[in-house]
């Protein structure tokens, strides 16, 4: 049995522990937002945070995990109200959908280390999630606004 | 004819002094000679005193030898497992062609990556299995960004000065640069991943030539 704490909820896994991190949140506990593009971390598809920094939850065992803090997209804002996630609705980023809750979880990193990135920040950061629709300029775009309603709440 | 007793005297002093002179004069000459030459088959060029640690006694000190042994541990330090970490640049360097990591993650201040992009953010403790994926280690990074440790576009010359140079070397005495060829991270140039070709000799006949090079005064190939 393996221990995790994910989205601030324990749970006890009975899984091998070589299993890697993304299969056991989406087979064995159903958290499927958190997605699978390529498996060997070329895609940032499967980002999520542990102990606060954005692994690929791909290539990472669940024994990695074990007793440690797992944070996916749904655990991100309880209501799914992060500024990220504001500004996403707000400047309809998504086209498929389908990288961008690994874009989200990547940006939170970096909105998280640095209030008030620049375009050369941003893209440092983002660099290693690939977005086959091509939506790079609306999430860097994204990443600004979100930036500024967390410097001014007011303005979410 | 008959000399005086004195001027008899007076002679083989002068012989005696002469002889001692022309003995010292040769002497002296002898050894230029050696010490110049072994410096011209060497190229080598004495490395700058080190600190603490058993620096090799200048009487052990092999230039030639050492020279030698620099030319294998460059071999090794110039194949891609070594110097893909010790690009030139802020960004590491991949595969056998040495091309820059895809994705273009940087060094960061501390060369373990910047925001999301952190080294260990795919790099785990031990290799992933399969092609293309990525090889790991528990330390997995760059050298930080105030001593970048640079190998790429390094001459055998500069390289050697570099390496013995505390600080360029990350600090490190000689005592530390003999330990550092068993660093894991060092190693893990042996245990590349599937897919990757090995350092271009076996470890412990590069660990032998890294201590050869030190151990024999850690001279530097002419420039
Ligand atoms: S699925 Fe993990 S990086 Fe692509
Ligand atoms: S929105 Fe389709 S892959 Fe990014």
């Amino acid at each position: 049995m393996i221990k995790l704490t994910i989205n601030q909820k324990k749970h006890q896994v009975d899984v091998d522990p070589d299993t890697p991190l993304l299969w056991v949140l989406r087979d064995t506990l159903g958290l499927v937002g958190t997605k699978y593009g390529c498996g060997v971390a070329q895609c940032g598809a499967c980002v999520v945070h542990l102990n606060g920094e954005a692994v690929r939850s791909c290539v990472t065992k669940v024994s990695r995990a074990a007793g440690q803090k797992v944070v996916t997209i749904e655990g991100l804002a309880a209501r799914a109200d992060h500024p990220l996630q504001k500004a996403w609705l707000e400047l309809d980023v998504a086209q498929c959908g389908y990288c961008q809750s690994g874009q989200i979880m990547s940006a939170a990193v970096l909105l998280k280390e640095n209030k008030n990135p620049t375009d050369a920040d941003i893209d440092a950061a983002m660099a290693g999630n690939i977005c086959r629709c091509g939506t790079y300029l609306r999430i860097r775009d994204a990443i600004r606004l979100a930036a500024e309603m967390q410097r001014n709440p007011s303005k979410g | 004819m008959k000399q005086h007793p004195d001027n008899g005297t007076r002679t083989s002093l002068f012989m005696k002094i002469m002889t001692l002179l022309s003995a010292v004069i040769f002497i002296t000459t002898a050894v230029t000679t050696v010490y110049s030459s072994e410096n011209a088959i060497s190229g080598g060029t004495e490395p700058q005193l080190l600190d603490s640690g058993p620096g090799p006694e200048k009487a052990d000190r092999d230039s030639v030898a050492s020279v030698e042994a620099f030319g294998k541990v460059y071999k090794v330090l110039m194949s891609p497992r070594c110097m893909n970490c010790h690009p030139a640049g802020d960004v590491p360097l991949q595969g056998d062609d040495s091309h820059l990591h895809t994705m273009l993650p940087k060094r960061g201040v501390d060369g373990k990556g910047v925001y999301a992009m952190k080294c260990s953010n795919c790099h785990q403790a031990t290799n992933t299995p399969g092609l293309h994926t990525p090889p790991g280690n528990p330390k997995w990074h760059l050298p930080p960004a105030d001593m970048k440790m640079v190998f790429e576009g390094r001459t055998p010359h500069q390289l050697a000065k570099q390496l013995v140079d505390p600080k360029q070397n990350g600090r490190k005495s000689m005592k530390k640069l003999l330990e550092h060829a068993d660093d894991t991270l060092v190693l893990a140039g042996w245990n590349p991943g599937e897919g990757r070709t090995l350092p271009p000799m076996s470890h412990a006949e590069f660990k032998e030539a890294w201590t050869t090079w030190i151990k024999n005064g850690a001279y530097a190939p002419k420039p």
